[in-house]
């Protein structure tokens, strides 16, 4: 019955998965001396723009995003800057809550807050898509019969894989074997990504194989 | 309360068990020798009866001498094969040996030069200095540096007026300060470079060689060591390193004089992976070449060459070479081949004979075993005597031959020769093994009290209600085969080695206790046919594989690693930052969070129960936040009262960690005693905030009096303590007398008011005051009687359980309109009315705390005030989260009827015990022991030992003592916070479901003891699983570089921690033990005081 929606899901996945792959690559063919590990900060905003982009692109021609209710364009415009907000205090918060676990607070403080970029563009722009910005909605989502539809249980997964990724990503940051993905953020940033691949591929797979026990109330 | 015999009985049995595990693998592990504080002199008589000769004034053998150390030089690396056509890289890459050994063999010789194990650097260089087997604990006075003060090679160098130069690894400068005429250390600790300590040796090396301001030169290399560590022996850049020192070698050599000798030797060797630390061959056999110009062997190479040296011989042969003592505690016998036989010692140049060498030698070695063993009784007494009796054998016929003018025997050589053997075997077999056996046998002991704790927290109301039968014949039969054992070895052996004995006890008794758990199982799962009983399933994995479990896994697999252990601080900061990050994540995660939001079509025949109403849940949820956001904020606060361990370069220590009195800036004194003095007021006004809002000031108890004046007068003795240490010593001249009056009196005072708390604490733990309605129900007659008359003569318990509640009612309500409105109400309440009954338990065990916490930081600096403040505030977040999480967790599901506390809360509170040793400015490590505090109220130090070690015990192991001993509190507490659910929501319509709080625990006795249980089993699980995870990696990593640097000093801190700790959770439930005796005889004797 869902075998369409998990479809979509799993080519959506598959266009993210894409998306970050070029981000990596075709700067390193365009920009000369771009790497992962040497010009960290650039690829990590690479990552996360192209992640931001063809997300919204993507759930906004899938329709994902519940319809508005007015179609006024001030409510819509009204909508589009509450999400550009929520992004921005998402930043924010993972900001902070990155520095609490332990981060330096001045001294590396842009390359704490583009880790935050990446990860709220990998968990928290996902939410505004799907669920809009509705900050009830997304608390409500992470609960265990909180999902209402496919997609919603696809986001649990990702965003849980995604916040995992990052939290083991600090694991090895403090063995001394001066490896250059020691350095903050990245073995965090690669962490989250990891997390987040993860989660494309396990979210779909999950799904199709407990497809006969997922029952969602009305959406 | 039912049971508690049995409940601290087990705990005691539990903690010996650990305790016997630890003290074998310690046994095994860390060799613990006395250091012998004596020097040799030149006036040690050669012989008796002679006149006195001074031996430092005959001329040496050799004037001067090059010392060249090549850090882990194996003795492999020093020999030639010309028919190996393929050498590995460590091959044949020092053909210089060769080249001499076999163009000049009387100038020179290659010898296998068997280290002993400790196989690290630093040990390795007090044993070929001092000819003694140095251990990881070598007892002597100076614990806190690492200064050798045994008697050594370069101190009777110093004293004899050679001057020694020393260059290169700087562990030498450490070890030997200021004992140097020249000295110029390299940074040794970076593993990964190669070159900064040889190229600064080569640099200085032979300019200084040809200068003449030296008589003995000691150059450490370190660049092979460090490129075995970095890339293994069987790498090419160990080739390039061997050949590197091959030409060194030849250009010492080149520039030798006739005086000097040249002894080319490694501290180790090492393991295939370029490890040491062991006491495998690969790591124990290094190279010894000798070399001088003028020839220094009376033959060529012969059949009764020592196959191999012991290092502990090169310290006599050297000292005999050079002309001066041997150092008291060597234990090394001469090198005879250095020495010419008495026949030819007229031909030879000078210096003693064989026979004369080894006759000084065993002189020395018999004086230091005398000295030795009169200190220390660790050397087997049968084995002492025989040692004393052959060297009293040998002395006479010593003399005698001597006296004679006899040429002496071969066979009297040869029996000194064995003597001396024999005396440094019987050493080595003390000191210098590890005893892998007791390892063994001290791991598995103490896995087996872990797994035993899981299993008791899992059956421990099975345990309770049975009465513990089960447990008797464990400890009968220990008992049993503990003396059985005893008895065999001193039937077998004469004498009892009390470890095996207690080993032998503990295991029956461990696993008497498991197959005992198995046979009841398999009889209950008989007797109730298919369906086994509810706690059968207790290894499952769904119950094992939760977030806590997994948490405190990764805290117990980061002892594991050297890194781990230096950031320890911050890793134990980030598992405790998640797991509470992650409570009320679940919580979410369960729908509990948030109030539910009904479904109009759905629940439209359900009416919601009034515990659910959304107003409460919300109230419950938001507190729970407002706990985390607080804890979070601690957390992170406290990461600035961290210290610095020397590996962490890059880090600065707190500035909280000076005391005041070593601050210059009067300002900055001003401020933090302003910010000391003002955390230490809101910390007793927080803790007698806490005791005043639930009612347990009011009575006149010994508690009550104790938090009422000791406890102010406490902190305000700390304040004047504090002003009065922080003033310099010379501002007010006149009142210096004073001042130091003060700071001896101040701190004794305290340490009296504090002893008096605790002990009227113990002794009056009661902190319930009864008001008796007597002069309501003398105005108003009318007053119907007590309701719980009725109920009497049916059975006490079931008085006490219409009673506790009523009582409690009345309280809360007085409480809340703040005075005892005597007779306002005419109903029909019970005319006793007892104010703090709902938190009788937790008040004392919170009071306990606050006045050891209050002890606990006079020992520390002024600045801890703050840290400790945040100790406090953070005990109450947690101890909030897990209140308002077991609330929401309550009101949604039924409710199961035990108090059981979930792993979580157990697993951050040990967490937290160990962040806040960190976060009071400790480490685990010897150097970062805040010795200051042995000297608070004792300014003058001390006559005795107990005492200072005592104190600075108490301060090392603060956060442990205080987190384990309040761990009851975690039972208590949801409880004690039930009183907000009643007046929030639940008890709005219901009147008949009471608060009652604690009390709820003495309805239920069996479940209270049987909480109890578990709790203090969870606990000491956790605190268990953590030592365990300790030892093994001290036993795993044995070879590792940094064992006796980040490795042992952690096993030590940790097993002392985990001592203090377990005691402390005994002490904590005895109080509460204490308190519930106490309270039943209160309600003895209230029940037929109002009934009459
Ligand atoms: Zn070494
Ligand atoms: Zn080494």
């Amino acid at each position: 019955m869902w075998d369409h929606e998990i479809r979509a899901m799993a080519s959506t996945h598959a266009i993210l998965a894409a998306s970050v792959f070029m981000a990596t690559v075709l700067p390193a063919v365009f920009v000369p001396g771009f790497s992962v590990y040497g010009t960290h900060l650039l690829w990590l905003y690479s990552v996360s723009a192209a992640v931001t982009v063809v997300s919204v692109a993507v759930f906004w021609l899938l329709g994902v995003t519940p319809p508005t209710k007015k179609h006024t364009l001030g409510y819509k415009l009204s909508r589009l800057f509450r999400s550009c907000l929520y992004f921005f205090l998402s930043c924010l918060f993972f900001h902070t809550l990155v520095v609490l676990y332990g981060a330096p607070l001045i001294e590396s403080a842009l390359e704490t807050f583009s880790l935050a970029v990446l990860l709220t563009s990998l968990t928290t722009l996902r939410c505004l898509c799907v669920l809009g910005p509705n900050i009830q909605a997304w608390i409500r989502v992470f609960s265990r019969h909180g999902a209402m539809s496919v997609w919603d249980t696809c986001l649990q997964i990702t965003v849980a894989c995604t916040v995992v990724g990052a939290w083991v990503g600090a694991f090895p940051i403090p063995l001394d074997w001066d490896r250059p993905w020691q350095v903050w953020p990245v073995s965090c940033s690669l962490g989250a990504l990891f997390g987040f691949l993860t989660g494309l591929i396990a979210a779909p797979a999950w799904i199709h194989y407990h497809r006969k026990h997922l029952t969602y109330k009305c959406k | 309360m039912k049971g508690s015999p049995v409940l601290s009985l087990l705990l005691l049995c539990i903690c010996s068990l650990y305790f016997v595990g630890l003290y074998l693998f310690m046994g095994g592990f860390l060799l613990v020798r006395l250091e012998v504080n004596r020097t040799s002199t030149c006036g040690d008589v050669l012989q008796p009866g002679q006149e006195p000769v001074d031996f430092c004034h005959t001329r040496p053998r050799f004037r001067r001498a090059v010392l060249i150390i090549i850090d882990a030089l194996k003795i492999d690396f020093a020999q030639f094969d010309s028919s190996n056509l393929a050498p590995r890289p460590y091959e044949n890459k020092l053909p210089v040996v060769e080249e001499i050994t076999s163009s000049r063999p009387l100038h020179s010789r290659l010898y296998p030069f068997h280290a002993d194990p400790p196989t690290t650097t630093m040990q390795r260089i007090k044993g070929f200095t001092t000819g003694s087997l140095p251990t990881f604990v070598d007892v002597g006075n100076n614990f806190a540096s690492s200064a050798i003060l045994e008697d050594n090679l370069i101190h009777q160098l110093g004293q004899i007026g050679k001057r020694v130069v020393f260059m290169g690894d700087d562990t030498w400068e450490s070890l030997f300060p200021k004992k140097f005429y020249r000295c110029l250390p390299f940074p040794s600790f970076n593993v990964k470079d190669l070159h900064t300590v040889d190229n600064g040796i080569l640099q200085n090396l032979y300019s200084t060689m040809t200068g003449n301001d030296w008589d003995v030169l000691v150059a450490h290399f370190l660049g092979v060591d460090h490129c075995g560590h970095r890339f293994g022996p069987d790498h090419p850049a160990m080739a390039d390193k061997l050949t590197q020192m091959d030409g060194v070698i030849r250009s010492v050599i080149d520039r030798l004089q006739n005086d000097t000798l040249l002894v080319v030797m490694g501290d180790h060797g090492m393991t295939d992976t370029g490890d040491h630390g062991g006491e495998s061959l690969k790591e124990t056999d290094a190279a010894l070449f000798l070399y001088s110009p003028v020839p220094l062997f009376p033959g060529p190479p012969s059949q009764d060459e020592p196959d191999i040296v012991p290092q502990t011989d090169l310290v006599p042969s050297l000292a005999l070479l050079l002309g001066i003592p041997i150092p008291y505690s060597s234990v090394g016998q001469v090198l005879l081949p250095l020495f010419p036989p008495h026949d030819q010692a007229e031909v030879a140049p000078t210096g003693p004979s064989q026979l004369e060498a080894l006759w000084i030698n065993a002189k020395q070695v018999n004086r230091f075993l005398e000295t030795y063993s009169s200190m220390a009784k660790d050397i087997p007494p049968p084995r002492l005597s025989q040692l004393k009796a052959e060297f009293a054998r040998l002395s006479s016929e010593y003399l005698a031959t001597v006296g004679a003018g006899r040429s002496p025997s071969p066979q009297l050589t040869a029996s000194m020769q064995a003597y001396l053997t024999s005396v440094r075997e019987t050493c080595r077999a003390t000191w210098a093994r590890f005893n892998p056996l007791k390892m063994a046998a001290g791991l598995v002991i103490l896995a087996f009290a872990c797994l035993m704790c899981y299993v008791l927290s899992e059956l421990s109301f099975v345990l309770i209600r049975e009465n513990a039968r089960r447990l008797k014949a464990p400890a009968v039969v220990a008992l049993a085969v503990g003396v059985c054992v005893a008895v065999g070895q001193l039937l077998t052996h004469g004498y009892i080695e009390v470890a095996w004995c207690l080993a032998a006890a503990a295991l029956s008794a461990e696993l008497l206790f498991f197959w005992s758990v198995y046979r009841t199982r398999t009889v209950h799962v008989a007797k109730n046919g298919s369906k086994p009983p509810k706690w059968t399933n207790w290894l499952t994995r769904r119950r094992l594989l939760i977030p806590p479990i997994l948490v405190a896994f990764l805290r117990c697999a980061s002892l594991l690693s050297d890194s781990y252990v230096i950031a320890e601080g911050r890793v134990v900061t980030f598992l405790l930052l998640s797991l509470v990050v992650y409570t009320p994540v679940h919580l979410n995660w369960d729908g509990l969070l948030l109030p539910p939001s009904y479904d109009p079509l759905k629940s439209a025949g359900l009416l919601p129960s009034p515990a659910l109403s959304p107003s409460f849940v919300r109230k419950e949820s938001s507190t729970l936040l407002a706990c985390v956001g607080l804890l979070v904020g601690s957390l992170y606060l406290s990461l600035s009262f961290h210290g610095c361990r020397e590996e962490q370069g890059y880090c600065q220590p707190s500035p909280f960690l000076t005391p005041l009195s070593r601050l210059q800036d009067s300002q900055m004194k001003n401020l933090h005693y302003a910010l000391s003095v003002v955390s230490l007021g809101v910390w007793t006004y927080l803790l007698r905030h806490c005791l005043r809002h639930y009612g347990n000031l009011n009575s006149s108890g010994g508690a009550v009096f104790t938090a009422r004046w000791i406890l102010p007068l406490l902190s305000t003795c700390l304040g004047l303590h504090w002003a009065v240490s922080a003033t310099p010593e010379d501002s007010f001249r006149n009142l210096g007398e004073m001042i130091k009056l003060a700071q001896l009196l101040l701190p004794r005072a305290a340490f009296c008011l504090l002893a008096l708390g605790l002990f009227l604490i113990c002794l009056d733990p009661l902190t319930v005051f009864i008001k008796t309605r007597a002069t309501a129900s003398a105005r108003n007659s009318s007053l119907p009687l007590p309701r719980y008359r009725a109920s009497t003569g049916i059975s006490p318990q079931a008085e006490l359980h219409h009673l506790i509640p009523q009582i409690y009612q009345r309280m809360r309500r007085s409480l809340d309109d703040n005075e005892p409105s005597v007779g306002s109400e005419v109903d029909n309440r019970p005319a006793v009315e007892a104010y703090g009954l709902g938190t009788v338990y937790s008040a004392p065990l919170l009071l306990f705390c606050g006045l050891l916490t209050l002890g606990m930081l006079l020992l520390h600096p002024e600045g801890m005030a703050l840290s400790f403040l945040l100790l406090l505030l953070e005990m109450g977040a947690l101890l909030h989260i897990h209140a308002s999480a077991t609330t929401l967790r309550g009101l949604q599901s039924t409710y199961s009827g035990g108090f059981n506390v979930p792993w979580a809360p157990i697993v951050m509170w040990s967490l937290a015990a160990t962040q806040f040793f960190h976060a009071t400015g400790h480490l685990p490590t010897f150097p970062s022991i805040q010795w200051s505090a042995a000297f608070v109220g004792f300014p003058d130090g001390h006559t005795g030992t107990a005492v200072p070690a005592s104190l600075v015990t108490l301060n090392t192991f603060a956060s442990h003592i205080l987190f384990a001993v309040s761990c009851p509190l975690l039972l208590f507490w949801p409880l004690v916070c039930e009183a907000r659910g009643s007046r929030g929501g639940r008890a709005a319509g219901d009147e008949g479901e009471d608060a009652v709080m604690e009390m709820r625990l003495r309805e239920n006795p069996q479940q209270f003891s049987s909480a109890l249980l578990q709790l203090s089993t969870r606990y000491l699980f956790i605190l268990g699983a953590q030592v365990f995870a300790s030892v093994s990696a001290a036993a795993i990593l044995r070879r590792h570089l940094m064992v006796w640097k980040v490795f042992a000093p952690k096993l030590i801190f940790e097993a002392l921690g985990f001592v203090l700790s377990s005691v402390s959770v005994v002490i904590g439930v005895t109080l509460v033990l204490r308190v519930d005796v106490a309270v039943a005889r209160w309600f003895k004797r209230l029940i037929p005081d109002s009934s009459r």
